[in-house]
């Protein structure tokens, strides 16, 4: 509504302007069509030589949850400008709510449902618990303390055993179901790629109301001048500790569904790659930019899992002496870093500029010339 | 409607402003003079909330909302004593580890005392009435920060013009407008009826205030791409969205030519005579100054030399010293 | 009364500058009994290693408000690097008995590795850092994680992902005997070493001219620009000597402990930044306390059996500090500075 109204050109003009007029409704038809198309393009070479159908629509789905990880990340990066560099550190607390509430370990069997909700609340309230004190700081020792979290965190579901289990972490989890008509199985990828992209959707449609909302603004504004938000009446720090709680409660419910997805959780999911490949994904995308991030995640665990595996098997079959010794797999690291320092020195705004984000990043030519 | 009264504020040795008494009536325009580093900006940024005073007192409509903190070491208790219960059942739920109490106490006892913690944390960011007044009881009071005071009815601009440079102008309007809008985040996400409306209503009005101030047709230019004129008016426009009952302009007229001065002046007359909006502007271009204000303060050196209508001050003996003096002196 | 004021005034600032000193003998007075000399020298040592990482930390942070996340990754990089001089170059395997011989080849490991990783540390500087030197806060922030990350995926994919042994030049068995305890001469020498090695850069940073000019550009970067200072020039220093200082920290570590690994950055990092913030970021001798004091809380809390819970216990301390008193112990940069 106060977007700027850009001119709607182009062949499709009269579908993309009702679109944009009613976002949500084409945010539920994009993905319902991607993900009704994606399925499909698979059984096409090349892709069909490369994995089974099934496994596809497996990888689609943790694509899927990175890419919701990604935009919760964006949420606090690229709204609100706080560089938080433990965000692993909530996704691994959602998954351990529901590990606890839903397997043998802890002999309860709470249904899997109201679960992504106490993942959200627990996710929140951890977001809140680090941002409180926190928040007040300058954003770069924000960084330091976020980055410490999600190393505390780990070591803690590591080393509080009698509570986690420690390293061996929490196995077989209780799968989602609705009682009476679906059963979710391990075997069967398609329940969960039909949850996963429902969540995904209403994750989505949620953040860009979000975006643009009165807090939206306010998140801006902050990003922009901290000191000018604060004389427009703005409470910064709780603006920034509703950013914080957002981006963690959603990282919450994602860790909820992840360990339902996968069964088991381990301490070892949560280091700090992960945090870094979801900073990966956001920087990539464009900050600010929610569509550009969920693609951003999107193409780099394709990458990640697809491309450098099959690098691998590629390799094998022809036996080259050299690269044979070599794990691509273990390229994805490296790669994050890459992406991370390529994209802010050569296209700090992303592949897919946020429009607030480009604008914010131009100064940036003018400046290597050593100008003012 | 403004009262401060012996308002101090030193930065390390040096005392910016001095034990300044000042008032400004009900719908006045009232200016702050003097050379530089007399301590103008200060002292407008220890009115805004900015900067907290040193000593001294600023009342608000008759509601004091700043004086010097107090009991500052006080006030890491308030976090640590309801923390307290947390850390005794955090030991305990380190002894538990290694010992043999149930999984389920466990966590339990952790999320608990969690829960406890932030609460303590939120009280003290959030910040609510009552929790203010019982911290006044044990001694700690806090200046009201800037965004209180904009609540209170004090809106301000910025001597280089501070806009969110990458939002439209009707954003910056928006977000003006802030203390007024009551959308929360569940608002938002579940687009309430009352959400929509609100934003409707805050976008009619912010177009109303873009025209007031001669913005109109602009509502989607980029406020970096404004001219530096319009970006002055666009801030002032922005200061105004929050309704404020006394407006802070920081030096309005500088950088502009004698048209855009002479516009700018008639500008701020018409907020004060048309919004009732009482108006305290610094200012360097004297001939705004003579022209406009009811009432002027000097400031030199961090202390009022001087106050009084404007033909007063103009004969002053003291001003001309100020300006003067420090203008020879300047000359060798 | 104004006496009274004015003399008490003097007293509370008598008071004040002894506070460090009476502080520092009084922590040390309580721990060495708390602790025993071993722990305590053991303290000392893993305290002086934090306090040469921490430097980096705080002189960079000091020059350039950047927390270079990738400086603790530095340190695992000279560590590898002291790792790949003292076997491949010198040829070492386990520890050398020749004195002469044992003096040089010490000699020529920290030069070496020091000389190595200064000039990756201003490589980096030079490739990653200064394009952005006038980018939004975050860009350079995530371009050092970036940096962090690809330095230890390099090293770990050269070097696996397991703990990688360094030969202990220095012979373990040398001790001299303290009140009864024996006390490895290696420990003696790590912290003189480490000592030496501060104490030259206080005196760099005081007594000679780029000193003086890295002090004024981290008062006022673009005063001290207009003064004649060199601005590229004095923070490709900065960076020089701090990750020299990191590099030596490497090989002290390699002496002391015999082995690395690719994680090594990481958490070490965090502890040494941690100790920066405790001392006052952007202190340089503030970082040195700050080294000791987080190595006397790490190496306790494993005394007592809590050493798992150690890196919890030291982010706490981060925590509890940035909340309550963001300048640190002894002051300087003010932490919350907009």
């Amino acid at each position: 509504m106060t977007r700027i109204a850009d001119a709607v050109t182009g062949p499709f003009a009269p579908v993309r302007a009702f679109f944009r007029r009613h976002r949500s409704l084409g945010i539920f038809v994009g993905v319902a069509l991607l993900s009704i198309a994606l399925p499909l393009l698979t059984r096409v070479p090349p892709f069909d030589g490369i994995q089974s159908t099934n496994a596809w629509v497996n990888a689609f789905t943790t694509a899927a949850i990175y890419a919701m990880l990604a935009m919760g990340l964006n949420v606090v990066i690229g709204f609100a400008g706080l560089l938080d560099l433990g965000y692993a550190a909530f996704f691994a607390l959602g998954g351990y709510t529901y590990a606890l509430a839903a397997s043998p370990f802890s002999g309860i069997h709470l249904p899997f449902w109201p679960m992504l909700l106490a993942g959200g609340i627990v996710g929140a309230i951890f977001g809140v618990l680090l941002g409180a004190p926190t928040l007040r700081l300058r954003g770069d020792y924000l960084a330091i303390v976020t980055l410490g979290f999600g190393e505390i965190v780990p070591i803690t579901l590591m080393n509080a055993d009698k509570f986690t289990d420690g390293v061996n972490g929490i196995g077989g989890i209780d799968k989602p179901s609705i009682p009476g008509i679906l059963q979710f199985t391990l075997i069967n990828p398609w329940p969960m790629y039909g949850l996963v992209l429902v969540l995904f959707t209403l994750v989505m449609i949620m953040i860009y109301r979000l975006e643009d909302s009165r807090l939206g603004r306010t998140w801006d504004a902050i990003r922009e001048d901290e000191l000018a938000a604060e004389s427009s009446g703005v409470n910064t720090v709780i603006a920034k500790l509703q950013a914080f709680a957002v981006g963690a409660s959603i990282a919450g419910i994602v860790g909820v569904v992840n360990a339902a997805k996968i069964t088991i959780v381990t301490p070892d999911q949560f280091r700090f790659a992960v945090s870094i490949s979801a900073l990966a994904a956001v920087v990539l995308g464009g900050m600010g930019n929610t569509i550009g991030v969920a693609t951003g995640a999107f193409i780099i665990y394709l990458f990640q899992s697809i491309l450098l595996k099959q690098l691998n098997t590629l390799v094998e079959n022809f036996n080259i002496p050299v690269l044979n010794q070599i794990d691509f797999l273990e390229f994805q690291y490296v790669l994050y870093g890459i992406v991370l320092v390529l994209m802010m020195l050569k296209r700090p705004q992303g592949i897919f500029p946020a429009r607030r984000r480009m604008r914010e990043f131009a100064p940036l030519k003018i400046g290597k010339g050593g100008l003012k | 409607m403004l009262k401060a009264r012996g308002v101090t504020r030193k930065f390390g040795g040096l005392v910016a402003v001095n034990n300044v008494d000042f008032e400004i009536p009900r719908g006045s325009i009232s200016a702050i003079i003097g050379p530089n580093g007399a301590g103008k900006t200060t002292f407008f940024n220890v009115i805004a909330g900015i900067y907290a005073p040193t000593a001294g007192t600023i009342e608000l409509d008759g509601k004091k909302l700043i004086s010097p903190p107090t009991g500052a070491g006080r006030e890491p208790i308030l976090l640590v004593l309801p923390t307290i219960p947390f850390i005794a059942l955090a030991i305990y739920f380190l002894m538990a580890v290694g010992g043999d109490t149930g999984l389920v106490e466990g966590v339990a006892s952790v999320a608990v005392a969690l829960l406890g913690f932030v609460s303590a944390l939120l009280l003290n960011i959030v910040r609510p009435a009552w929790y203010n007044r019982f911290i006044k009881r044990i001694g700690v009071t806090r200046p009201a920060r800037p965004n209180d005071m904009v609540a209170a009815g004090l809106a301000r601009t910025f001597q280089n013009i501070r806009l969110y440079k990458s939002l439209t102008t009707l954003e910056n309007i928006l977000v003006g407008m802030h203390v007024h809008l009551r959308g929360t985040l569940l608002g938002a996400l579940f687009k309430t009826r009352q959400v929509r409306e609100e934003e409707a209503a805050a976008e009619q009005r912010a177009r109303e205030l873009l025209s007031f101030v001669d913005l109109a047709g602009m509502e989607n230019e980029l406020a970096s791409n404004l001219p530096y004129g319009k970006q002055r008016l666009l801030e002032i426009a922005r200061a105004i969205a929050s309704r404020p009952k006394l407006l802070l302009l920081d030096e309005p007229a500088a950088g502009m030519n004698p048209k855009e001065t002479e516009e700018m002046t008639a500008l701020i007359r018409r907020i004060r005579d048309d919004l009732g909006i009482t108006i305290l502007l610094i200012e360097h271009d004297m001939r705004v100054v003579m022209g406009i204000s009811d009432h002027i303060t000097v400031l030199d050196h961090g202390e009022k030399i001087a106050e009084g209508l404007p033909k007063e001050i103009r004969n002053n003996p003291k001003v001309i010293e100020a300006y003067l003096g420090r203008g020879a002196a300047a000359g060798h | 009364m104004a006496t009274a004021n004015v003399t008490s005034a003097s007293a509370g600032r008598l008071l004040g500058n002894l506070r460090l000193p009476i502080g520092i003998v009084l922590f040390l007075g309580i721990s060495l009994p708390i602790l025993g000399i071993d722990q305590f020298v053991n303290a000392l040592t893993l305290g002086a290693i934090y306090a040469l990482v921490a430097l980096g930390y705080t002189m960079v942070y000091g020059i350039i408000e950047l927390i270079n996340f990738a400086h603790g990754d530095v340190f695992m990089v000279g560590s590898f690097v002291a790792m790949f001089i003292s076997s491949s170059l010198l040829g070492a395997e386990g520890s050398i008995t020749n004195v002469p011989m044992l003096a040089a080849s010490v000699l020529l490991l920290f030069a070496l590795t020091i000389a190595v990783m200064a000039l990756i540390g201003a490589l980096i500087e030079r490739l990653a850092y200064r394009p952005l030197r006038r980018a939004p806060k975050l860009a350079p922030l995530i371009t050092a994680i970036g940096v962090s990350f690809i330095l230890q995926n390099i090293i770990q994919f050269f070097f696996g992902p397991t703990i990688v042994t360094v030969p202990q030049l220095v012979p373990i068995e040398w001790s001299i005997q303290v009140s009864g305890s024996r006390v490895p001469l290696l420990n003696i020498f790590v912290i003189g070493a480490s000592v030496a090695l501060m104490f030259a850069l206080q005196v760099f940073i005081s007594r000679t001219r780029t000193g003086r000019a890295m002090r004024t550009t981290s008062m006022d970067r673009d005063a001290s620009s207009l003064m004649g200072v060199d601005i590229n020039r004095t923070i490709m220093i900065t960076f020089l000597i701090g990750s020299g200082l990191a590099g030596a920290a490497g090989v002290v570590h390699g002496l002391y402990y015999g082995n690395t690994s690719f994680a090594l950055g990481f958490q070490s990092g965090l502890k040494a930044f941690t100790a920066a913030v405790l001392g006052g970021i952007g202190n340089t001798a503030g970082a040195a306390l700050g080294g000791f004091i987080i190595a006397f809380i790490e190496v306790g809390a494993s005394a007592f059996g809590y050493g798992r819970w150690g890196g919890a216990v030291v982010f706490s301390l981060l925590v509890i500090f940035l909340v309550f008193r963001p300048t640190g112990l002894l002051g300087s940069h003010s932490g919350d500075r907009a």
